[in-house]
């Protein structure tokens, strides 16, 4: 094998050590800790290292080693009964200042990781995960859409010019008083007709007056709550994806709960914060005649108003009135302003909102709009040893900024860091939502396939590679034993990748390693046969381990281009598993190409090629 | 070493008539079996009862799913949660309710036979919550996803094989496939064996594996095609199958090889899998050799169809 270039054997060389570097993180499991990360204020260094020291010790619970990496301290244990253990007395311990959560903690070597060599993750269904349970506040949803029918009742009414005394919130809907009969017929006429999700039911005040009552449908009630739970859902898969963990479970579970399974996330401090958490902006008209100052330092703010804080403790005086809330925004994105090259967030509104906004700052420009960012944060407090669940919202005044010109459906809010921009476009993009959630469970989850059947999996899985590599090395003698390294190294190169992309390994990601290797052998038992028919027909060893390799090189092709179009089809399109499978099986082909034809062919070639005697017999 | 004897030449398409009827026959029955009993989904896809059970003291995962077994709840999915002591289950609705009830007085029934079930084995068992039921959604968008990318993969390797081949070839290559798929499909519904997530992977991968099958037979029909001067399609098609004998069964061994230990040693967390890759190897093998090739000439290939499209190597062409 004079011919075969230089170059090639340097790249099959080069691609095994990469092979074998980036796929030995694998063999280092990781290990049970607990994470402690701090909230807002708190700090993490050396004097809350010896306090978390102090406290495990306090209740003698044994742990290896304490270390501060980067923002957060982690504290490793022997076994996950120790780690449990540990977490829930520095849970005590630490109290509402800092996050402590279960984590698994890499032992891979520091200088593997430091050529950015990691570990695959494993999906829950092999190595268990975070489960949360979250439950949906129906009740604000309720109180949501009570007061857009409000809204909508007060504007119809004006647009028609029915005269109303009175239009409020009551009890589980929406009061109206009118002072005539006729009055009451005419607009409860209007309301029938306009908004048919309505039930009116008719009222007399004590006063005289005259009243209707409209309560939402109940089957609009419930539509409403299951598009609730429907917009959340949608909303925790975006978020999840956003975290980069693959093949989550996110479904609803009885009335108003969801269930978030995360495969291989044992960051659940990380997980927590991104789905707990509920972001929403609420643009607010300035209110020019208050001063905030004054109205800080007093708390005199009138009926209309409210008053805000900004970032950096500077009040600001808002109308209550709300311009546009969140749920009417429909894309954030963050960019950078044409003008200034900051970062700034993009933001598009639905019709509804656009109208509005329009008709706002029409008569508005110069004008300053508030934006409030509203957070709701989940808060776990210890009471009488029980954990009772609460929320925290703080609101935020981002900026109040002038508005520059009439705009409706697009506009951009700067004054934002490129952290804050790009934290709450993301937060926006997953879609604002239409009710809040409370973390209500939150637990570590062993894998469903059992740790036994793993390891039993594990044994089958390296019995039959074994197999396979025998009754190939047996059959084709010494073609199948270089089949056998070239398949080795497929699957070593295939882990590799895996690892450095980040794909978290699956049960259907097995399935797409074994049908790699499966091309791959089968690659290899193709070139093989063309060997073994050159031979046949009388041609020379040398040239038949050239023509062998010619002829199967164009089925090997045709078959793995036919695999990579169905790969990449499951991957693009193909949800969950179905995804899983395509991306391993995507890799493993291109793998498998590189390895059963190159690769043995170099081999190959460096075991015929190098002998100076004629070749006489080929021993395949 | 040699199992088949190279200049093999069995006439296989001979046999096509009874190859096509028996391959009819299957494909009809496994649409039964699908239609009328239907695949068995999985909690996967189905949804069902979560119970969660805590213990008084820590308890062995293994022992509660031989429990459950024991009191014939086979396909509970079993999970340790947060700690040793405390257990979830998830289990299947039972089918043909009716439907008066509701799924609530369902999941309680069912939760009260689980208690009673572990409390058989280890008395220290109690209910640490009320069961809930767990929504089928993720599973139908699942489904839903998954026949789209189906779709995009059919006509996506049909335009290739088109392209490198013929359409000719790429309709049979397709029907092959959707022959050992159905086949498949059809056993595992025959046998009512839980469609869960792993069979998915390996129709998935079964899949693959028989489209490759197809596309190695193929290549070597178009290659006598090229090579041969005068021969009539019948004899080129059974030389070809003849002269990949070796290779189809030699890859099928290998691969079945495999996937036989996993069956055998794997545990039953794989057995799913690679009992649909054992038969799905099986059909898809056999549909190389007996499906495929007739149906090749049934759509009446030529070697005319074959000689202008390319001619990567003019000096295989000019070889007699």
């Amino acid at each position: 094998m004079i011919d075969f270039p230089r170059w090639k054997y340097w790249l099959v060389g080069i691609a095994m050590v990469l092979g074998l570097l980036y796929a030995a993180p694998n063999v280092f499991r990781p290990q049970p800790a607990v994470q402690i990360s701090a909230n807002r204020d708190a700090k993490i260094d050396a004097s809350l290292q010896k306090q978390v020291a102090a406290d495990l010790a306090k209740q003698n619970i044994p742990y290896q080693s304490i270390a501060i990496e980067k923002d957060r301290m982690l504290v490793r244990f022997a076994n996950t009964q120790v780690q449990l253990q540990g977490s829930d007395t520095l849970r005590i311990a630490l109290g509402d200042d800092y996050t402590v959560a279960l984590n698994l903690a890499t032992t891979v070597p520091d200088w593997l990781l430091a050529i950015g060599a990691h570990a695959m993750p494993l999906g829950l269904d092999l190595q268990g995960g975070v489960h949360f349970l979250l439950s949906v506040d129906e009740h604000a949803v309720l109180q949501k859409q009570q007061q857009r029918y409000l809204d909508d009742i007060r504007s119809t009414l004006r647009q028609k010019r029915i005269p109303v005394d009175a239009v409020s919130l009551s009890g589980n809907g929406v009061q109206a008083i009118f002072k005539t009969a006729d009055e009451r017929d005419r607009a409860a006429g209007v309301i029938r007709t306009e908004a048919t999700d309505l039930d009116l039911a008719y009222t007399r005040t004590p006063g005289g007056g005259y009243g209707f009552k409209a309560t939402i449908k109940p089957d609009v009630l419930q539509k409403l709550s299951q598009a609730a739970i429907t917009q959340n859902v949608t909303t925790l898969r975006n978020r999840v994806n956003a975290l980069g963990v693959s093949e989550p479970l996110i479904q609803q579970q009885g009335q108003d709960r969801i269930v978030v399974e995360l495969p291989g996330v044992q960051d659940t401090a990380a997980a927590k914060r991104a789905l707990g958490a509920t972001a929403t902006l609420e643009y607010h008209a300035d209110d020019p005649n208050v001063n905030p100052i004054e109205a800080a330092r007093t708390g005199n703010v009138p009926p209309d108003d409210r008053l805000y804080y900004m970032k950096d403790g500077t009040p600001v005086v808002l109308k209550k009135r709300v311009i546009v809330s969140g749920d009417e925004l429909v894309d954030a994105s963050q960019g950078y302003d044409q003008q200034t090259g900051l970062p700034d967030v993009n933001v598009t509104l639905n019709s509804s909102g656009a109208s509005k906004m329009l008709d706002f700052t029409t008569e508005n420009v110069g004008k300053h709009m508030g934006v409030v960012y509203i957070e709701t944060t989940p808060v776990v407090k210890v009471v009488d040893g029980k954990e009772v669940h609460t929320s925290k919202t703080t609101e935020t005044v981002l900026n109040n900024a002038v508005i520059q010109g009439v705009f409706g459906k697009k506009f951009q809010t700067t004054g934002l860091s490129q952290q804050e921009a790009q934290t709450l476009s993301l937060m926006l993009r997953s879609g604002s939502l239409a009710a809040p959630m409370n973390i209500v469970d939150q637990h570590v989850i062993g894998p469903s396939l059992g740790q036994d059947n793993i390891q039993k999996g594990d044994r089958a899985i390296v019995l039959g590679l074994a197999l396979v590599l025998l009754a190939a090395a047996i059959y084709y003698r010494l073609f199948g034993m270089v089949a056998d390294i070239a398949l080795v190294f497929n699957l070593l190169l295939l882990v590799a990748i895996m690892s450095i992309v980040g794909v978290t390994l699956t049960m259907p990601g097995i399935a797409g390693i074994i049908l790699a290797l499966g091309m791959a052998i089968d690659a290899n038992v193709l070139i093989c046969e063309r060997i073994r028919e050159e031979l046949r027909n009388g041609s020379t060893p040398l040239a038949s381990i050239r023509t062998g390799y010619e002829k199967a090189w164009s089925v090997i092709v045709d078959a793995h281009v036919t695999h990579l179009i169905a790969a990449v089809a499951l991957m693009t399109v193909g949800a969950g598993a179905i995804k899983g499978f395509g991306v391993t099986l995507a890799i493993g082909i291109v793998v498998s190409l590189f390895t059963s034809v190159t690769m043995t062919h170099a081999i190959t070639a460096l075991i015929h090629g190098g002998r100076r005697r004629k070749l006489k017999t080929l021993w395949v | 070493m040699e199992i088949f004897r190279h200049d093999l030449n069995i006439n296989f398409l001979g046999m096509r008539k009874i190859s096509i009827v028996v391959s009819t026959i299957l494909i009809l029955v496994s649409i039964w079996a699908i239609a009328v009993r239907g695949l068995n989904y999985g909690l996967d896809f189905t949804g069902g009862v979560l119970i969660q059970v805590n213990y008084e003291r820590p308890i062995d995962v293994g022992d509660v799913r031989s429990a459950l077994v024991k009191a014939g709840f086979e396909h509970a999915m079993v999970q340790s949660v947060g700690g040793t002591r405390q257990i979830s289950i998830r289990l299947q609705l039972p089918k043909n309710q009716g439907k008066k009830v509701s799924p609530d007085q369902l999941a309680g029934a069912m939760s009260r036979q689980v208690l009673t079930a572990l409390r058989a084995e280890n008395p220290g068992a109690k209910l640490a919550q009320a069961p809930d039921f767990v929504g089928p959604e993720v599973g139908q968008q699942l489904k839903q996803s998954g026949i789209y990318a189906v779709i995009v993969v059919i006509i996506g390797i049909m335009i290739y094989l088109g392209a490198r081949f013929e359409k000719r070839f790429a309709i049979a290559a397709l029907a092959s496939e959707i022959h050992d798929t159905v086949i498949t499909l059809g056993i595992i519904a025959l046998v009512q064996r839980e469609f869960d997530m792993t069979v998915l992977a390996s129709i998935l991968a079964v899949v693959g594996y028989s489209i490759n099958d197809k596309v190695v037979v193929f290549d070597r029909v178009r290659e006598l095609f090229r090579l041969t001067r005068k021969s009539k399609t019948q004899d080129i098609l059974n030389r070809a199958i003849n002269n990949t004998l070796s290779r189809t069964i030699i890859t099928s061994g290998f691969t079945a090889l495999a996937m036989a230990s996993l069956y055998l040693f794997g545990g039953s967390a794989v057995h799913g899998f690679a009992i649909t890759m054992l038969i799905g190897i099986l059909v898809g093998t056999l549909s190389s050799i007996f499906f495929a090739s007739p149906l090749l000439l049934w759509l009446g290939v030529s070697k005319k169809d074959l000689m202008p499209v390319t001619r990567e190597n003019p000096e295989l062409a000019r070889r007699p």
